[in-house]
Parts: C-alpha cells; structure tokens; sequence
C-alpha cells in the first residue's frame, strides 16, 4: 500500500465504471509477496499478473485487456535473468516453486471480507473441531502433523498445547505472539495483513485444545495496518458465530483481544509480551516456570506465533498425514522465508522444509550476479560455516542434528530471514541436516 | 528510551494546563475499567489525544489504575512509543532495520537530519516535526523506508526525503 496500490485500484475502478463494464469486480487483496515488483494487479480467471502498475496504467488496462482482449504487455512480469515476458501468474517460478500454505489466501481475498475468507474454506477446520473431535483428538492430530514453532525455536507445537491442556486450573490463556521485530522480517506482518482470519481460526482451534477462553494478539504497533484487519476480522468472526459465547453452538466461549505493543523489540519474548499484556514494563524473566504452567497472571498459558497459527486450520482440514508428507523427516510442513537487501527480486516465498537456501535465492530471485556466486558457495556450502564468521547464521549449522537449520537463516531465533550483504558473498548452507 | 525535546525550545504550553484537559481526560478513562492490564492501551490513547504524555495525565492515570506513579513512569520510559514531553506534530521515522542499512538507509537518515536540522530523537523548535529511528518497520522488501506520519515511503533515495518533506509542508 505505500507504493500508492490504494490510488490505482481506485484509478481502475473508476475506468471500469467509466467504460460501463458490468461484469468486472475490482478488488484488494493481501501481499502478494513479490514485494519488488509492486504494485501488482491479477486478472482473473486468466490470471494475468501485471507488475508496477501505476495510476496511468489503468486506462489501458481496462481498455486493451478487459474491453479489447488484448492484455498490456509492458507491463508483464520479466524474468530479471533471461528478460522474457511472462503473462501469467503460474508460470512464474517465483510463484511455481513455492508451496504456499500459510500465505494460501494472501493475494487471492479481500482480507476485510470475511465472505471471502469463508469461500476459500475458511471456518471449515473450526466446524470439523467443534463437531466432533474432543480436545485431546486435536491435539493429537497437531502432534502427528510434526508442525513445530514457527517463531523459530521449533517445539513441537502439539506438545506444547499437550502441557497447558494438561496443567490444572479454571482459567487459561491462548496468545498469538505477533510482536515480529527482527529487522527483514514481515513474514507475520503479510499473513495478519493479507489473511487475519487464518490467525483467528488458528488461535480458536488452539484454545479449544487447551482450554483457554480468553486470548489476545500482541501485535507491534508499527503495524498499523494488521491491526486494523485484525480487529475488523475480530468483529466480522464475532457477527457470524465463529468466536465470542458459545461458538457454532458447541458451548466452547473464546473472547479475543488485540493489544498493541508500544515499541519495545523485547516485547517479542514471551515472558516479557506477557508482562507487557499485564500493563508492566516488559521485562523477561526466566523460566521454568514455563507459561503452560504459569503464565498470563499466573494462569496456564499458551503462546504461539502467527504462522504456526495460520498453519493450523490447513493441517486440520487436510489432515496431519497430509502435512507430514511435505517436508523432511524432522522438520515437517513449510516456512516462509523473506528475502531483503542486495536481492534482485525482494519479497516473501513460502516453501517446504528441506528446501536449500541456494534454491530460495537463486531460482526463486533469478539474480544474474548470484548464479556467479554459485560455483564458490557450493564449495562453502553444508557444515562448513564456522560459527561467528557470518553473523546472520547461527554457528549451530555445523550439527546436523541440529533443529536450528529448518527454522533460521537468521540470528535472532531465526524465523526465516535471508539477507544478503554486498560485500560479502553468504556461503550457502543447506537448509536440513544433509 | 525517553524521548526528549530540546526543552528550552518548547513553545506551547503543556497540554495539563489547557482548560478541557480534565473533561478529555474523562472521556478517554471511560472507555476503560481501571484493571492494571489496561495501564498500557490507557497511555497509548492518552497519547494519542495529547501527542505526549503530560505530568497530570499519568498522575491520573496511576490512580484510575491503582498502581503507583513510579510505576507508571516506569512503563512509560520502557516503551519507546510513549513521549513525556510535547515532541514535533508531524513524526518522521527512518528505518534503521538490516534491510534499510545495506540498501542505504544511514544516508537516508542524514538527509532528513539536513533538512529538519535536528537529530532521531529531537523536535524542531516550532514542534512541527519530530526524527526518529525504528529498528525495522517490517517494509523490508521496499527498503530503505521512510514514515511519516502514517505513510510510509519506500524505495527512498536522498532526492526523495526533500520532495516528502516539502509535500509534507505544503500540507498534500
């Protein structure tokens, strides 16, 4: 939206009912996630992507494609490596390689209608749990899935719902720690902005597991916008049934709130997000005890990130056999990464787990100067990164067994984040133990 | 990390002395019940109707919510949204975050310093405007940014920090 995107749909609104075209809808949806490229109108059904397109490009666009039938080849996506013209959307290896799960929706629906979010299966995981399956049966398909902590750390996130179900007590809490404060990160910031209701149903599923009726979503407050979508999906969830008192008639209650954070990166830290949503200074404490024993006021806790939460409602409408069939033996399911810096194509890729770092940047980027690079990084390449010469990778690389190597490129806990520095070429180490 | 005006330079006069400062007060406290977990989103909207946190502001809100001042103040120095002295109207953040460095957002940053002539963390006299840095705003694949206010520009180059700032001024 900074690159002006708001201006030009309205731009081609306005050619569309100028041109007396009955049956074109214009709408806006979420990132994309080729951010480079930006801003990005999709002609559907066809599904023809067209790249920086400004508010003189709407005339033509409506003239020459929707009336004429001939769409606007200037403004195709060009491969930045051979320079040929590709028109459509899924022939893009940017968009080809990807397996886009967490980001299913973003780019397809209009975040702010709930309608539309319902249309693509939205809610469906939500009924199926509350229908029929005892918060033991879900917890037990999240296990079996092998979904693992996306904030970074990568616990089993089945595991983790497992303690705080188990532990005792009245009254428990679910939270989505969406405090994404590594600089080049804005993997939590796209999915809350192009897809709010994903989180939502993800923390309701959650909740259900352990039991929590009241949740909040701590989310930076230098995301104005996912705050915003988030607070209307809340409303828009709440008009139809799918959160507050007795949801879809089950008798489970789930009240969600959203609390902004006041720009504290600490805040990102689970004990220190919590103490934060208790009006205190964020300051960290050490644990144990965890916060499925004692966390939000004491209470048994239970925190997840955005994109284990966005992940949920996939894995339990397609089952966990399904999820657990992408990815590699440890580490099961996608991950998003965000490719910034000295990238010729920056934005987001979501891609199965096990995929190598050299096939994120250099396929998906195309970027002349990287396939140069190629031959040296492939000699640099698993287990030879010595701790603390690049500082973006974690020296743990080393340990094959190491978890680490599916959930970061980056340093801090590492949720997927590849920078790449002019100036010094990133060996390019292997994304799963070899 | 406090947020602080050049305070010989402060023209206006704090925002506790004005005659509706109490009625405001009320109407912002209203919407609230005075549990200690609403001290944060308390202050976030009383800063929002002042621009900063004014000293009678947090006196009440310590005793709405039941903690002691030195808490308040506390919070209120942890969190580096919250201002306890009037900063500039327009706010003007460069990004500072990995992305914004390797694409050139140090230079971004001197170039709104020459053109405010002030430093991140000061007001211009007439209070107009307000630098600051962010660590990352999350606009990463846009980098270097620039917010003001709440646009936010990417793709920055030092030509462009003059034209926003100018269109800023023209009031567009």
């Amino acid at each position: 939206m900074s690159s002006k995107s708001e201006q030009v749909r309205l731009a081609l609104e306005q050619e569309v009912v100028g041109a007396g075209l009955k049956d074109v809808k214009v709408d806006f949806t979420g990132c994309h996630g080729f951010c480079e490229q930006g801003p990005i109108a999709v002609v559907e059904p066809e599904g023809i992507f067209y790249t920086h397109v400004t508010i003189d490009d709407a005339a033509d666009i409506v003239q020459s494609h929707l009336i004429g039938g001939t769409p606007v080849e200037r403004l195709f996506f060009r491969d930045p490596v051979t320079g040929e013209a590709i028109p459509k959307y899924s022939d893009i290896n940017f968009y080809r390689r990807q397996k886009r799960l967490i980001l299913r929706n973003c780019g397809h629906i209009n975040p702010e209608k709930i309608d539309d979010y319902i249309a693509a299966e939205g809610y469906e995981a939500l009924k199926k749990v509350l229908a029929g399956m005892s918060p033991q049966q879900v917890i037990d398909e999240i296990k079996k899935s092998g979904l693992r902590g996306r904030g970074g750390a990568g616990f089993s996130t089945g595991q983790k719902w497992e303690f705080c179900y188990r532990a005792p007590g009245p009254q428990k809490y679910m939270i989505c720690n969406a405090d994404e404060g590594d600089p080049g990160a804005f993997m939590d910031r796209s999915t809350m902005e192009g897809d709010p209701h994903t989180v939502i149903e993800g923390m309701t599923i959650a909740a259900y597991a352990i039991g929590a009726s009241e949740g909040y979503i701590y989310c930076r407050a230098e995301y104005p916008l996912a705050i915003k979508r988030l607070y209307i999906a809340i409303e828009q969830a709440e008009q139809r049934g799918f959160l507050g008192e007795n949801i879809l008639g089950s008798g489970f209650s789930f009240k969600l709130h959203v609390k902004e954070g006041a720009g504290a990166f600490v805040c990102g830290e689970e004990t220190a997000l919590m103490a934060s949503i208790e009006g205190k200074r964020g300051m960290p404490r050490p644990r144990p005890p965890f916060p499925a024993q004692s966390g939000l006021w004491g209470k048994p806790t239970n925190i997840n990130n955005v994109k284990s939460l966005a992940s949920v409602p996939v894995i339990i409408n397609r089952g966990a056999e399904w999820y657990a069939a992408i990815g590699t033996e440890k580490s099961k399911g996608t991950a998003v990464f965000a490719l910034t810096g000295k990238v010729a194509n920056s934005g987001l890729v979501e891609v199965p787990m096990g995929t190598t770092l050299r096939e994120i940047i250099l396929h998906r980027r195309g970027h002349p100067q990287r396939q140069g690079v190629q031959g040296g990084a492939d000699r640099g390449a698993v287990g030879r990164v010595p701790a603390g010469q690049l500082p973006r990778f974690p020296g743990g690389l080393r340990n094959a067994g190491q978890r680490r190597l599916h959930h970061g490129v980056g340093g801090h806990g590492g949720a997927g984040r590849g920078q790449l520095h002019g100036g010094y070429r990133p060996l390019l180490p292997r994304l799963h133990p070899a | 990390m406090v947020n602080i005006a050049t305070a010989n330079d402060v023209k206006t006069a704090p925002a506790d002395q004005a005659a509706d400062f109490d009625n405001k007060m009320d109407l912002i406290l209203s919407a609230f019940k005075g549990d200690e977990g609403e001290l944060i989103p308390v202050l976030q909207k009383v800063q929002l109707e002042f621009g900063y946190l004014p000293e009678k502001a947090i006196k009440r809100i310590a005793k709405f919510v039941r903690v002691p001042e030195v808490t308040v103040f506390g919070v209120a120095t942890f969190y580096a949204q919250f201002k306890l002295v009037p900063t500039g109207r327009n706010v003007v953040r460069v990004c500072r975050g990995t992305a914004c460095h390797v694409r050139g957002g140090a230079r971004i940053l001197k170039e709104a310093e020459k053109r405010l002539g002030i430093k991140p963390g000061e007001s211009t006299p007439d209070l107009e405007y307000a630098l600051e840095t962010v660590a990352c705003i999350g606009a990463c694949a846009l980098a270097p940014t620039m917010v003001v206010n709440n646009d936010t520009y990417g793709q920055m180059t030092t030509k462009k920090v003059a034209e926003i700032l100018h269109k800023e001024e023209q009031g567009e």
